[in-house]
């Protein structure tokens, strides 16, 4: 690497911090494949099974954007588990901390992995409810569709790295964190639906109608965004 | 052989560590009930005392992770009642595990270590060949290594971050006899290049070859201290 | 000596006193005194119970967030804040389960139907499981500071993640136009007596959560000066065993 490069990804301040975490989490996750090869299939099987328990074309149909945004939900409890798993196998983290690295830094390099890894899966998740669902998709809802699921994934990532934290080497973790975590993102669930539904036109549902969703989408993401890298510090401390 | 390590002073003659009747406690209990211990630059002390006598709060006290709840203490100049969030990147402790992401290479793991602190590719070459780990171990991911392998790489991770004070608990364990040897060896020559180094160990016999120093704990004290 | 351990002073007794009566009154008025509904018939008499036992749940959560905050900010930084934050997570998670049940059979009684998704209903089922989450976080260990800590950014966190809860509920509510179940209360025609039932119900259940409170936190302040103070004994202990293991 180059001596410029170096100087991008030095951890001494938050934002080099940051890129320093982020590749290394990325990294992992291309050595391990663990996304590829555990939590996408995972989340198609749900998308099956709901098919399963529903057992009808007309009602998948109507329902699909709630059932995606499902998959992906119980999908984020395991990616946010696995991400922290990583750090607390060899006990990483407490070495990050002991180290004095800045925990801002350490949340939201752990925050922008996590989202790149769930904007993959919910790309997925649209395209399986697109075959399994028969989902239709205009352009003018793509561009909709596009946004609810950067931002949607961007408070999703930002809430799941604060409580992963807060639950990481916990006793009775497994637990805890799904515990502590879904009633948060209760508003996610909420708001991304609804705009998907707009952006699929299921319904009747315009697409006009789901912009004040994203509102609510966008003000969760930033309000989390900020707490949680304000939070985490205090959090991850002895 | 360049200095390793930055801010080594050689004409300093203050002490890396300067405990004084320090107490610390983990949740009620206290592990350490007025510790006074001294280490200077250079040397290598070995930490002997039985099981709970604690050592282990001991160090984690020196690595500013542990608050100091009576007493004085300064640890690299720092003092550890008022400030000791400011001495851990300048000291590197291993514990029981390495600190390690499994499904990196050696090299890797070592450049994220190093990287924290902004330091050059050539610096963490030679991190990796000090440590004896150059070569094809270098590229194998560190969860194929042997543990003794794998400790090695912790300590690289030491050598790339700068870390002026060496915490180390219980190092020898789970190596087989060459690993400790090659483990020794390599602290050695991290004590000549400047680096403190203070270990924990049940391991006498081995520990008093390397060490320069022996401090007993017993009790969460300092019962007995004797030059090796 | 004995004194040292109870958690009750003059005044809480007094309190105790008022609350006991209040209740008595309270059980008077609300089920033997006043008035049926012309609508819902005995089955008002419920309202007693779910809108004091709500409106507690509330101020629960307000009080665990401001004393979460207080014991956050430097200057006001006590264990005290910490406990009372604690104790009123707990007080609270018991009136939010009062509320929940009571809510649920009351309109079983006038609706038919155990539970609506109206917002106020559903945001108090959410309120309920994120307390639970924080006294399972109180319960995990470590330094008194480290639980301190820990639950009062859970506490704040939680200030955040409720309106943002109810807010998303009653958009989506307003979007089915569902009716507002609010408006369960507004058909209940209130007469005086009712209304000022209601009103003691609303007192009587705040000074009990006042009475609660502060022997909930006094009792969590001993069982943390139980472990501090075993912190001069142990360290004498501690170096009594050095002396020992010397010889």
């Amino acid at each position: 690497m180059s001596n410029t490069v170096q100087q991008r990804f030095t951890g001494t301040t938050v934002i080099g911090t940051a890129r320093l975490i982020a590749a290394k989490d990325l990294r992992v996750e291309l050595r391990s494949r663990v996304l590829l090869n555990q939590v996408l299939p995972f989340a198609l099987i749900v998308m099956v099974m709901f098919a399963f328990a529903l057992d009808s074309d007309a009602v998948l149909e109507r329902v699909a954007p709630g059932l995606v945004w499902l998959a992906a939900l119980f999908s984020a409890l395991i990616m946010v588990s696995r991400s922290f798993a990583v750090e607390t196998a060899d006990g990483a983290l407490d070495q990050l901390r002991s180290a004095g690295v800045p925990a801002m830094g350490i949340f939201i390099g752990k925050m922008m992995a996590l989202m790149a890894q769930l904007v993959v899966l919910v790309t997925l998740l649209i395209i399986a409810a697109v075959v399994l669902y028969r989902a239709e998709l205009s352009w003018a809802g793509s561009v909709l569709l596009v946004t609810t699921g950067l931002t949607a994934t961007c408070g999703l990532a930002a809430v799941g790295t604060l409580y992963g934290g807060l639950a990481a080497g916990a006793k009775g973790r497994e637990t805890l964190l799904p515990l502590l975590l879904l009633p948060v993102v209760a508003p996610v669930l909420i708001g991304a639906t609804r705009a998907t539904e707009s952006a699929f036109g299921t319904r009747g549902v315009s697409t006009s109608q789901g912009w004040p969703w994203l509102g609510l989408l966008a003000v969760f993401a930033v309000l989390f965004s900020v707490s949680g890298a304000v939070a985490f510090g205090p959090l991850l401390d002895d | 052989m360049s200095t390793v390590l930055h801010g080594h002073d050689p004409a300093s003659i203050e002490p890396v560590v300067n405990l004084c009747d320090a107490v610390a406690v983990l949740g009620s209990f206290p592990a350490l009930a007025g510790v006074t211990m001294t280490v200077m630059r250079g040397e290598i002390v070995l930490l002997s005392g039985p099981n709970g006598a604690g050592k282990t709060t001991l160090l984690r006290l020196c690595a500013g992770l542990v608050a100091l709840e009576r007493g004085q203490g300064r640890v690299l100049g720092v003092d550890l009642a008022n400030d000791r969030e400011s001495v851990r990147h300048r000291v590197g402790m291993i514990g029981h595990s390495n600190g390690l992401y499994g499904d990196l290479t050696v090299t890797e793991n070592v450049r994220f270590w190093g990287l924290t602190v902004g330091a050059s590719e050539s610096e963490i070459d030679l991190a990796v060949s000090r440590m004896g780990l150059d070569g094809r171990l270098a590229h194998l991911p560190v969860s194929r290594l042997s543990a003794g392998q794998r400790r090695r790489t912790a300590l690289a991770g030491l050598v790339a971050r700068r870390a002026e004070l060496w915490l180390l608990d219980e190092p020898h364990a789970g190596l087989d006899a060459a690993g400790r040897d090659e483990l020794d060896s390599v602290l050695k020559m991290a004590a000549t290049a400047g680096a403190t180094v203070i270990v924990a160990s049940h391991e006498l016999e081995r520990a008093s070859k390397l060490a320069t120093r022996q401090v007993e704990v017993i009790a969460g004290q300092v019962r007995k201290v004797a030059a090796l | 000596m004995s004194n040292d351990r109870a958690t009750s002073t003059p005044f809480t007794k007094g309190l105790g006193f008022f609350v006991l009566l209040g209740i008595a009154l309270l059980i008077i008025l609300g089920i033997f005194v006043s008035p049926a509904d012309v609508n819902q018939g005995e089955s008002v008499r419920i309202m007693y119970a779910h809108v004091p036992g709500a409106w507690l749940a509330y101020l629960a959560f307000v009080m665990t967030a401001v004393s979460s905050a207080a014991y956050l900010w430097k200057r006001t930084r006590s264990l005290t804040w910490d406990r009372i934050a604690g104790a009123s997570a707990e007080v609270g998670v018991l009136f939010m389960g009062i509320s929940l049940v009571t809510g649920s059979l009351w309109g079983r009684l006038t609706w038919g139907t155990y539970w609506t998704w109206d917002a106020r209903l559903t945001t108090t089922a959410f309120l309920f499981v994120t307390y639970i989450g924080y006294l399972a976080v109180r319960g995990l260990g470590g330094t008194h500071q480290q639980r301190a800590r820990r639950s009062a950014v859970l506490a704040l966190l939680a200030v955040l993640e409720i309106p943002l809860v109810h807010f998303s509920v009653e958009l989506w509510n307003t979007l089915h136009q569902k009716a507002s179940v609010a408006g369960r209360g507004t058909d209940v025609e209130m007469n005086g007596l009712m209304l000022f039932t209601l009103f003691l119900g609303v007192v009587v259940f705040t000074l009990m959560y006042v009475w609660l409170v502060l022997h909930r936190q006094r009792a969590l302040m001993l069982e943390d000066m139980l472990d501090d103070s075993g912190l001069d004994h142990a360290l004498s202990e501690r170096r009594a065993e050095a002396t020992q293991a010397g010889r």
